[in-house]
């Protein structure tokens, strides 16, 4: 019997083992080359990573990240929770039909939807051809090319991720707790205030985290819309790859952007599971 | 009756309906706008298009680099496909099936490329393939994608095969099938549907990923997001606008394949 399930398990790890091996050769090989190129260079040495904490420039980089993640962390949010809550109370059916809304383009390329922006809210953009239009401005208004851009573009394209996690935390909501609050006298605002909202909170930090980990590590859309003074970590670290040259530099910022990255998710994962996401697409 | 409509609408239900309706507009626009400006016969992007035109698509498919393009998009994504379904399959088989230890963290690493910024992961293949002096290639391309894709085709497949019931294969082992010929004639014809579904999330993977190809292609041999991305760091062009279309096009169908085969698959395990 006990050798049986040996076996069993023997059979199951061997099933496990391409995958395992692919990612140890092409995701944690690399990863760990990445570690050791930011610690050594003609022996080991700190000074890129001081690098990074002294000089003003890097540390402008480090606030602007922050700062853009923030900022569009809370636009995602204010989005995000009133789209939720009204897909997650109504029917099954229409919620899963109105889904396809939030689903579409989370799953197109994040550069196709930075160009939809890019062409909204150019200088000659549809955007600005409305509001001249309309009478609102008589010259077209800055919108990319600047931080306002880049919010906007980021915010756009990380929404969806903050939908799928605040809707699959107030599907799992009782709502014979909401209707026992109203029998018992609770106002809408009552009872949505003193038992719905406090049920959603899992989600909101959820949400609210996951977006803000995305902003750190994001790449495409500020590169694309952003002003030659938006620089995020991501956009350094690709400079220092492609055009400085200097791997070593953008090794040690990559750690600093991993380390961020996974005590983000450290915390995620103790709130919402991160398959629940995917899962949610439908 | 005016109970449920009542907690179902919540607090100001119909100023809250209104916003979410206004949340749902800014997130389909610019996706049904650009498909709508790609018909566009004017130079300058305008909404709506003053008149209909093919124009931007004949840009687009008759230029030999955007042609080329799509071809080498196409092979990465068909081998990273492969690789990443045959991997995963195999990898949710052991994991909803066994039973050990440490099954709880193998899931994790399976799940960590998907955490990692994908700029990190990127910049960590080209480190690794300048050593290996393979950077440009298209394998090399789809070896990547695969690890992005991994995580994809593991969830789907555990949650297909979360759905299946185990008793219908033990069946045909108690009546004399070898292990290969049950998985083959019972296990995989039943999970199939999910198991198209990974495949072709698969595909959608490599074929809409920008960061990899960015830094692992050569100058003869870019993928379409690669294209798209050196021509916009230099102008917003309404090429673009067709190609972007297309990618649409290709998330819309994969979307609708993969809503099919839930559908059937629903109807089959059930």
């Amino acid at each position: 019997m006990r050798s049986m399930e040996g076996r069993e398990t023997r059979r199951h790890l061997l099933l496990l083992l391409p995958a395992l091996l692919v990612l140890a050769l092409l995701f944690a090989y690399p990863l760990l080359g990445i570690v050791n190129r930011s610690v050594y260079k003609a022996g080991y040495t700190l000074q890129f990573y001081r690098q990074i904490f002294r000089i003003p420039v890097y540390l402008q980089v480090l606030a602007a990240t922050f700062k853009v993640s923030a900022v569009v962390t809370i636009v995602c949010l204010v989005l995000g929770y009133p789209l939720a809550y009204v897909l997650a109370t109504r029917r099954p059916r229409t919620a899963q039909l109105l889904m396809i809304i939030v689903v579409l383009p989370f799953f197109t390329s994040i550069i196709v939807r930075t160009y939809a922006w890019m062409v909204l809210l150019g200088r000659n953009g549809i955007v600005n051809q409305y509001l001249m239009a309309l009478g609102f401005t008589d010259k077209p208004l800055p919108l990319l090319y600047n931080q306002a851009g880049v919010v906007i573009g980021m915010s756009y394209v990380l929404l969806p991720y903050m939908v799928l996690t605040v809707y699959s935390v107030m599907r799992g909501i009782d709502p014979g707790l909401v209707r026992a609050a109203h029998s018992l006298g609770a106002s809408r605002m009552q009872a949505f205030g003193r038992v719905f909202l406090p049920l959603s909170l899992p989600g909101i930090a959820g949400g609210t985290l996951l977006v803000f980990i995305l902003s750190l590590g994001f790449f495409i859309t500020p590169a694309l819309m952003g002003g030659p003074g938006d620089m995020m970590i991501a956009m350094l670290i690709e400079r220092e790859v492609e055009i400085t040259l200097n791997w070593s530099f953008a090794s040690a910022l990559a750690v600093v952007l991993l380390a961020l990255t996974l005590i983000g998710f450290a915390g995620y994962n103790r709130i919402v599971r991160l398959e629940r996401i995917f899962e949610g697409r439908g | 009756m005016m109970g449920l409509e009542g907690q179902r609408s919540g607090p100001g239900g119909v100023a809250v309906t209104a916003l979410a309706v206004a949340i749902l507009v800014f997130l389909i626009a610019p996706v049904v706008i650009i498909v709508i400006v790609s018909f566009s016969g004017a130079d300058y992007l305008t909404f709506p298009p003053p008149y209909l035109s093919l124009r931007w698509y004949q840009r687009f498919l008759g230029t030999p680099s955007w042609r080329q393009a799509i071809g080498v998009s196409t092979q990465v994504a068909l081998l990273t496909m492969v690789f990443a379904t045959t991997l995963g399959l195999l990898a949710a088989l052991a994991l909803v099936r066994g039973r050990f230890r440490a099954k709880g963290a193998i899931y994790a690493v399976l799940l960590s490329p998907m955490i990692v910024p994908t700029i990190i992961t990127a910049i960590g293949l080209y480190f690794f393939f300048v050593r290996l002096k393979a950077t440009g290639s298209i394998l090399a391309m789809a070896l990547g994608h695969t690890v992005l894709a991994l995580p994809v085709v593991v969830i789907i497949m555990a949650a297909a095969l979360q759905g299946f019931d185990m008793r219908l294969e033990q069946a045909a082992l108690s009546l004399g099938a070898s292990r290969l010929t049950a998985l083959r004639r019972i296990t995989l014809p039943l999970i199939l549907p999910g198991l198209l579904s990974a495949a072709l999330f698969a595909f959608l993977t490599s074929f809409d990923e920008l960061l990899i190809p960015l830094f692992l292609s050569g100058v003869e041999v870019q993928t379409l997001t690669v294209r798209i991305w050196n021509s916009l760091i230099l102008e917003v062009d309404p090429t673009i606008a067709a190609v972007s279309s297309f990618l649409i096009g290709v998330t819309t169908v994969v979307l609708g394949a993969s809503a099919f085969l839930r559908g059937r698959g629903e109807t089959t395990t059930t």
